[in-house]
């Protein structure tokens, strides 16, 4: 299959996602089910990361900044940016599309290989809308509020070892975090935690729901779409940063 | 009653039907046979719209399915049961919840209606007591005792099987046949079965239809079989010394009655 092929089969995956539930009812709760899944299943990676990905940004700043006539201000300004603008909503997520995005087409994969996906279909029931549409809808509700969480976490743990490294104290931190801040910055790392949570979850459906074969084939989607989803996350970093910065 | 006319299916430039036209009765347990890679799955996801047929026409009660629109076949869709060769059955959900997961998409019922039942048609395919258990947790032959509770839940018209034997002792076998011959006849329901189970075909054959290579070769009953002089039907059917000798007797027991 070629490129053109994929991205047709990608469409028309999403197209028919949009069609009329036949018990409201189930489809909430397993739309509750997934948030649940990528959202609380995640949190133990993204805190652990969060925190140590503050942390050394604020050790390599302090590292970094050796000359006394700049301001100790500049230290908790650097962990805030780049944490704000790119480590939370862009390490996180390509993390996130290894964790979820792994998990996803190996879900889908498995459901497909043992025709699971079939007995839906049977019951007359629209797989792609009871199964990709809760899982896309989950992630782009808990993906942006585990980058916030995130941000949160980058900016304590930079300010817990600045002030333990002795170079800032945390009234100077806390004085640096608030100085020169710019709220568009949220702004535009939430505008790539929707993109991005948009891809992590509808680019491993899509290998996942489309797998043929056995067993193998279902590693292989899952390694595939786990590249193929960092790659499209890197890509659309660029385009959003030459967008809107 | 299920008719099918000229259908044709092709993978590429695979032909894999060719120009199939058969008629499925109601209250019997009509038969598709034929070895591996003769299309028999491939019918049977034609028949229930798994695949388009590129060519030919299926008609659901003198509804054409071919022709019907997504909505409508979705309505009848939920007249349809499905076993499937390896149970299918959801790994995530209890036995209950599988069997129930119809009631729960479908109706409007209490949960405490829809819990008995899912008792009743537990009992019918005799696995009281196992509600809670999991998929997992199941035997081959248990899992597609769950995956007939689950396709006969919401009473459907047309119950399709492929291979249900597939997989299962020569015992169990016997008695998923029999299960299934039983709720055919109970339920009066048209049932489709894909196998190559030589003690299917004899047991509970009341229509048959056999394919080769994609194509309509054969068609009779389990007692026809015995008497058929199509030779590729003989060769599939009683392949090994003993089955030959089995026909012999089954011929001789035939003329004296």
């Amino acid at each position: 299959m070629n490129l053109f092929t994929h991205i047709g089969k990608y469409l028309l995956m999403l197209k028919g996602m949009f069609s009329k539930p036949e018990n409201p009812k189930l489809y909430w709760k397993e739309f509750m089910h997934q948030c649940s899944e990528i959202g609380v299943g995640s949190l133990g990676i993204v805190v652990i990361i969060s925190f140590f990905m503050g942390a050394v940004s604020a050790l390599q700043a302090v590292y970094q900044i050796v000359n006394p006539l700049i301001s100790k201000t500049i230290i908790p300004q650097i962990v805030r940016d780049t944490v704000i603008l790119e480590f939370a909503p862009t390490l996180i997520c390509i993390v996130l599309a290894g964790v979820i995005g792994s998990k996803i087409a190996s879900e889908l994969g498995n459901m497909r290989v043992s025709e699971q996906i079939d007995a839906l279909e049977i019951m007359g029931i629209n797989s792609k809308t009871y199964l990709v549409m809760p899982k896309i809808v989950a992630a782009i509700v808990m993906i942006p509020m585990l980058v916030i969480l995130s941000m949160v976490l980058g900016i304590a743990g930079g300010r817990i070892t600045a002030v333990a490294s002795g170079v800032v104290s945390a009234e100077t931190y806390d004085r640096g975090l608030i100085e020169l801040f710019l709220p568009y910055n949220v702004f535009f790392a939430m505008m790539k935690a929707y993109t991005f949570a948009f891809i992590i979850s509808s680019v491993p459906a899509y290998f996942g729901y489309n797998v043929s074969g056995g067993s193998l084939e279902i590693g292989r989607s899952s390694t595939k779409s786990v590249v193929v989803s960092c790659v499209l996350i890197l890509v659309a970093d660029y385009i959003l940063a030459q967008l809107l910065l | 009653m299920i008719e099918f006319k000229n259908i044709v299916k092709k993978f590429g430039d695979k032909l894999v039907l060719n120009d199939v036209s058969h008629k499925m009765e109601t209250g019997k347990t009509n038969l598709i046979i034929g070895t591996s890679g003769s299309g028999k799955t491939v019918l049977q996801k034609c028949l229930v719209g798994l695949f388009e047929p590129d060519e030919g026409e299926i008609i659901y009660d003198g509804t054409s399915f071919t022709q019907m629109s997504e909505e409508d076949r979705k309505l009848l869709r939920q007249q349809i049961g499905m076993l499937f060769q390896g149970s299918a059955l959801f790994d995530s959900m209890s036995v209950e919840d599988n069997v129930k997961f119809p009631l729960d998409m479908f109706t409007k019922l209490k949960q405490q209606e829809k819990l008995k039942r899912v008792n009743e048609v537990l009992e019918r395919v005799n696995l009281v007591g196992s509600n809670k258990k999991f998929p997992a947790e199941l035997s081959g032959g248990m899992k597609k005792r769950v995956g007939i509770a689950r396709a006969i839940v919401l009473n459907p018209k047309f119950l399709f099987c492929d291979e249900p034997n597939s997989g299962l002792d020569p015992q169990t076998s016997m008695l998923i046949d029999k299960l299934i011959s039983d709720i055919t006849k109970d339920y009066k329901m048209t049932t489709i079965i894909n196998t190559h189970d030589m003690n299917s075909v004899m047991e509970i054959g009341d229509n048959i239809l056999y394919l080769k290579d994609g194509k309509k070769e054969w068609t009779g009953n389990s007692k026809d079989i015995i008497f058929s002089e199509n030779k590729n039907l003989n060769q599939f059917i009683f392949a090994s010394e003993f089955l030959q000798d089995a026909k012999l007797h089954r011929m001789m027991e035939a003329k004296r009655i």
